[in-house]
């Protein structure tokens, strides 16, 4: 097994309960807790506390005079009535790029994890690899390949696809695109993962029962692999509702999504208790999108 | 006939390729564009081609600052959050507690949250607390978000770890920590080293949370973003390019000298 | 009680309320081949991981030598174990396998011993392979080796031939017993198969259900076991439900099915209420009518239902008037001829042959149903 497969494993749901403890090694679990439980509390629990807490901060205040806690659960409501769109667009451009990505995943960890045979680790490599161009400069080159007088515009325009003063760049499409692009390997490698466990006999004797491998699929493969569909799909529609660089580089204003206007709140704008307040709330959608999501789906382990 | 079949034995493999291109189309475009010579600043088609960018890889100030900045940080986050995660793991996996669903959820809860709402949030932890921002605030934030997907890797290797084999240490005279040192570790190692790869190009590569919390530290993707507001210079590419295939190197490399040792 | 002895007192061990290993006391000399019988799950692994000290009793005590080492860390004991699915160490070669336990006990010249090991199991040059890279017997014999090089008191084999095939099996069996005898040291081993248990064992032990049925020698168990299970587990019986109807001398008295039957009491576990009459299909002989049942013999008649060649012997399936069936075994030494389906016969023991069991009130016939082969 390559190093690659067990970045692929890293996602599937998967736990044997551990054995019972022996007597005098009660603590030594809390030891080998601690040093992270507590990185993890102070930097990101305390944190998002704390987040909640100065979305409900009076706005009028500032960073240099302070702010005062008057409990304002009206900061909720003007984020959200003057920033709706942008929630419904991240949902929306997230949603459709986690689906593209498990259209396009799906096939691509499957060929890997049963067709691929001895270029498997080749083929991962290959998904993990672009990982390292960083995200930003893959982004410019979308940005590159999608402009107006690149050869892609140039092909769609002649073949009457693109009008001829239509455009890629700048478009709904291209920050979807983006978000897809951006975000496939997330999908790909717990689809790997719980793909490359299914056993091929399974699929044999399948196809033996149900003839139809399209019917052997429905009833074998794809519920066998449902741990890594929804590991994947959350592990690609989490970042990806939350992304502003898309939209940054790919888009324009009108396709900014609730990222875009967190971070100008945050860092432009100055405006923290709303910033909290909208950051809070993206939080919160996409927590309670996830449990029932994860119930609904009935995989709990991947919590 | 015989077309058909084939068709049908080999459609699932053509498409997964034809997946891989997309992936592959904008580091094409990036390797490409590492020969170019632009016509402008702001320009970002092939106009010609030139060595002087691999030639030249540090013309632009202080781009290669920001890459060994960003290799420095990606190198101290990494360690610690691979040794924090995989304790975490070992804890997971190995011992029954109280407490094991919280901590679960604690583990779990970085990796639902959007990068803007980690990073905002941080900055304004460290903002109260009067931390000054810098190259510090940022490994702490890298360790906070990679410690998770240190865990969910090193806990995946451990699950699928089979405990007769410690057993038999034991019953051959090995104490806890020799089983350890000798047998558990070396079979868990595989994934710890997956789980520092991860670990790396996720901390190497993150922009979000860094933007909010480096202060006027500038890492690679930071330049990257402030260069693309004044126009990318071609090294930015070359970058890419080098980063691109010494990770391929690396991994490929790893995984030849393991099959061979099997 | 000799220095080496290795015993069981009391020993319990519970997972929750589930009860694995029901108060065992038993004591193996030392130099002993003791073989623990009896179906999957019925607690064989738990009593030899208890032995090892990878799981703690509930209760009770394991002593070797006349020490207490129930609480000792599984490094602490000379005990050493060949697993079930032999547990060999994937990420080190044969010759590091086999010296692992060396090592860790800081012993010098591994080298040669190694060496000496890997030849008494046949696996000379096999040093520097992976334990992916060998066939299951050639796995199964890097676990022996493992284990035997630490020349422990007691090495505990955990089914080590259940994952090879007949021929492999046999062979093996031999080689082990070969080894034993060459190192002299206690063997536990631990099968399902009743064959391997008889042939390779000094002793055995037939479990069920976390306890010890009967304890002995494999002839002792086999010609007179103690239960009905033992009775059906190690070969098969016959079993007559009847009642104890008095004694005659030296010979108890049994009523079954309206007829009267005598076992002499030395062959009785019991000696009055309800019994098994037991007798094994290998010594019920067939005869053609009442008259020409041998003076001395016992008989029940019935009427051939079943018959089954198996080379060797015939195995016939016998209709009793009331309804159940007996089996026999008749050896093809081409003494008699085959016997039809439907004929009426008389099936006859010798009283001495034969042996009594307890039996719960209200329980039948208990003989193995169909005409399986002997496995
Ligand atoms: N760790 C455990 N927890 C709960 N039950 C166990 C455990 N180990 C064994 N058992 C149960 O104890 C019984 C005996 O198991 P085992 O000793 O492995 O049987 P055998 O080796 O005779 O097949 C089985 O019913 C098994 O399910
Ligand atoms: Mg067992």
């Amino acid at each position: 097994m390559s190093v690659v497969g067990h970045i692929g494993t890293a996602v599937g749901p998967h736990e044997t309960p551990p054995p019972p403890p022996r007597k005098g090694r009660r603590l030594l679990p809390y030891l080998l807790l601690l040093p992270g439980g507590l990185w993890l509390t102070i930097f990101f629990a305390v944190p998002a506390v704390q987040l909640a807490a100065t979305s409900l901060y009076d706005p009028s205040g500032s960073l240099q005079q302070g702010y005062a806690m008057t409990w304002e659960f009206g900061n909720y409501a003007d984020a959200l009535s003057a920033y709706w769109p942008h929630f419904l667009r991240s949902l929306l451009y997230a949603g459709i790029a986690t689906l593209l990505c498990l259209l396009l995943g799906y096939p691509l960890a499957y060929a890997i994890a049963q067709k691929a045979n001895r270029f498997k680790n080749l083929m991962l490599v290959c998904v993990i690899a672009p990982f390292f161009t960083s995200f930003l400069v893959r982004t410019l080159a979308w940005k590159t390949i999608l402009s107006d007088n690149g050869w892609l515009v140039g092909v769609l325009r002649d073949i009457g696809i693109l009008g001829s003063d239509g455009r890629l760049l700048a478009t709904s499409a291209a920050v979807v695109l983006g978000l897809t692009y951006n975000f496939l390997p997330f999908m790909v490698l717990p689809l790997y993962a719980s793909l490359d466990r299914l056993d091929g006999r399974l699929l044999e004797a399948a196809n033996d029962l149900y003839a139809s491998p399209a019917r052997a699929f429905a009833k074998v493969t794809l519920p066998l692999s449902m741990p890594g569909v929804v590991a994947g799909t959350l592990l690609t529609f989490i970042p990806a509702a939350g992304d502003y660089i898309n939209a940054e580089l790919l888009g324009t204003p009108n396709q900014y999504m609730i990222g875009n206007v967190i971070d100008s709140a945050f860092l432009v704008r100055l405006d923290y208790p709303q910033a909290a307040a909208l950051s809070f709330l993206l939080m919160a959608i996409i927590l309670a999108m996830v449990f029932v999501y994860v119930k609904r789906s009935g995989t709990d382990e991947v919590l | 006939m015989k077309l058909g079949r084939w068709l049908s034995d080999h459609w699932v493999m053509g498409v997964g390729v034809l997946v891989l291109a997309y992936l592959f189309l904008p580091i094409a475009v990036v390797v490409g564009l590492s020969f170019n010579e632009p016509s402008s600043r702001l320009s970002y088609d092939f106009n010609k081609f030139t060595l002087d960018n691999w030639t030249n890889p540090c013309g632009p100030g202080d781009m290669c600052d920001a890459v060994v900045r960003s290799v420095q940080i990606g190198f101290i986050a990494t360690v610690a959050a691979t040794v924090l995660g995989t304790l975490m793991a070992f804890a997971l996996v190995r011992h029954r507690f109280r407490g094991r669903a919280a901590t679960n959820l604690l583990i779990f809860l970085p990796m639902a949250t959007p990068e803007v709402v980690m990073g905002s949030s941080l900055l304004a932890l460290f903002v109260a607390g009067g931390v000054p921002l810098g190259f510090w605030t940022v490994v702490i934030a890298h360790v906070m978000f990679c410690v998770s997907f240190v865990v969910v890797t090193v806990k995946a290797r451990l699950s699928g770890f089979d405990s007769r084999l410690e057993e038999a240490a034991m019953d051959l005279y090995a104490d806890e920590f020799h089983t350890f040192r000798k047998v558990t570790l070396p079979l868990v190692f595989p994934g710890i080293v997956a789980a520092a790869l991860l670990a790396f190009s996720l901390s190497f590569d993150d922009f979000i949370i860094t933007n909010f919390n480096s202060g006027t530290t500038v890492t690679f993707p930071m330049y990257v973003w402030g260069a693309a507001q004044r126009g990318i210079p071609p090294q930015v590419n070359v970058i890419g390019t080098a980063m691109f295939l010494i990770a391929l190197l690396l991994v490929l490399g790893t995984s030849v000298r393991r099959r061979r040792a099997a | 009680m000799s220095k080496g002895d290795l015993r069981l007192v009391n020993l319990t061990k519970r997972f929750g309320v589930f009860t694995a290993v029901d108060d065992i006391s038993l004591t193996i000399p030392q130099g002993g081949f003791f073989a623990l019988l009896g179906a999957s799950g019925c607690g064989k692994t738990t009593t030899l991981r208890m032995v090892a000290g990878l799981e703690e009793p509930t209760s009770g005590k394991v002593l070797l030598g006349g020490k207490d080492i129930s609480r000792l860390r599984p490094y602490k004991r000379p005990v050493n174990t060949v697993f079930q699915s032999y547990a060999l160490f994937p990420h080190l070669d044969v010759f590091e396998n086999v010296a692992f336990g060396l090592r860790r006990r800081g012993i010098g010249d591994i080298r040669s011993q190694v060496e000496r090991m890997l030849a008494l199991v046949q696996l000379e040059g096999f040093g520097k392979r992976r334990p992916a890279q060998l066939s299951g017997g050639q796995q199964q014999r890097v676990a022996l080796a493992r284990a035997l090089i630490n020349h422990p008191q007691v090495l505990l084999l955990d089914e080590p031939l259940g994952a090879l095939d007949l021929k492999l099996r046999r062979q093996m069996q031999i080689e082990l017993k070969r080894i034993q005898t060459e190192v002299g040291l206690t063997f536990v081993h631990v099968t399902h198969d009743q064959e391997e248990a008889m042939t390779m064992a000094d002793t055995v032990a037939v479990m069920n259900a976390g306890r010890i049925e009967q304890l002995g020698a494999p002839a002792e168990i086999y010609e007179f076991p103690s239960t009905p299970f033992v009775a059906n587990f190690l070969g098969q019986s016959n079993l007559l439900a009847g009642e104890v109807a008095g004694r005659s001398g030296d010979e108890v008295l049994i009523s079954a099915y309206g007829s009267r039957f005598s076992v002499p009491a030395g062959r009785c576990r019991v000696v009055d209420g309800n019994v098994y009459l037991g007798v094994r299909p290998e010594k019920l002989h067939l005869a053609p009518n009442t008259d020409s049942v041998p003076s001395g013999h016992q008989w029940v008649t019935g009427v051939i239902s079943d018959s089954s060649y198996v080379g060797v012997s015939t195995q016939y399936l016998v209709r009793t008037p009331w309804g159940t069936e007996v089996s026999a075994f008749s050896s093809n030494a081409g003494v008699h001829a085959q016997v039809p389906r439907g004929a009426h016969v008389v099936a006859y023991w010798r009283p001495d042959h034969a042996f009594l069991l307890s039996r719960q009130a209200g329980a039948g016939d208990a003989t193995q149903p169909l005409l399986e082969t002997v496995p």
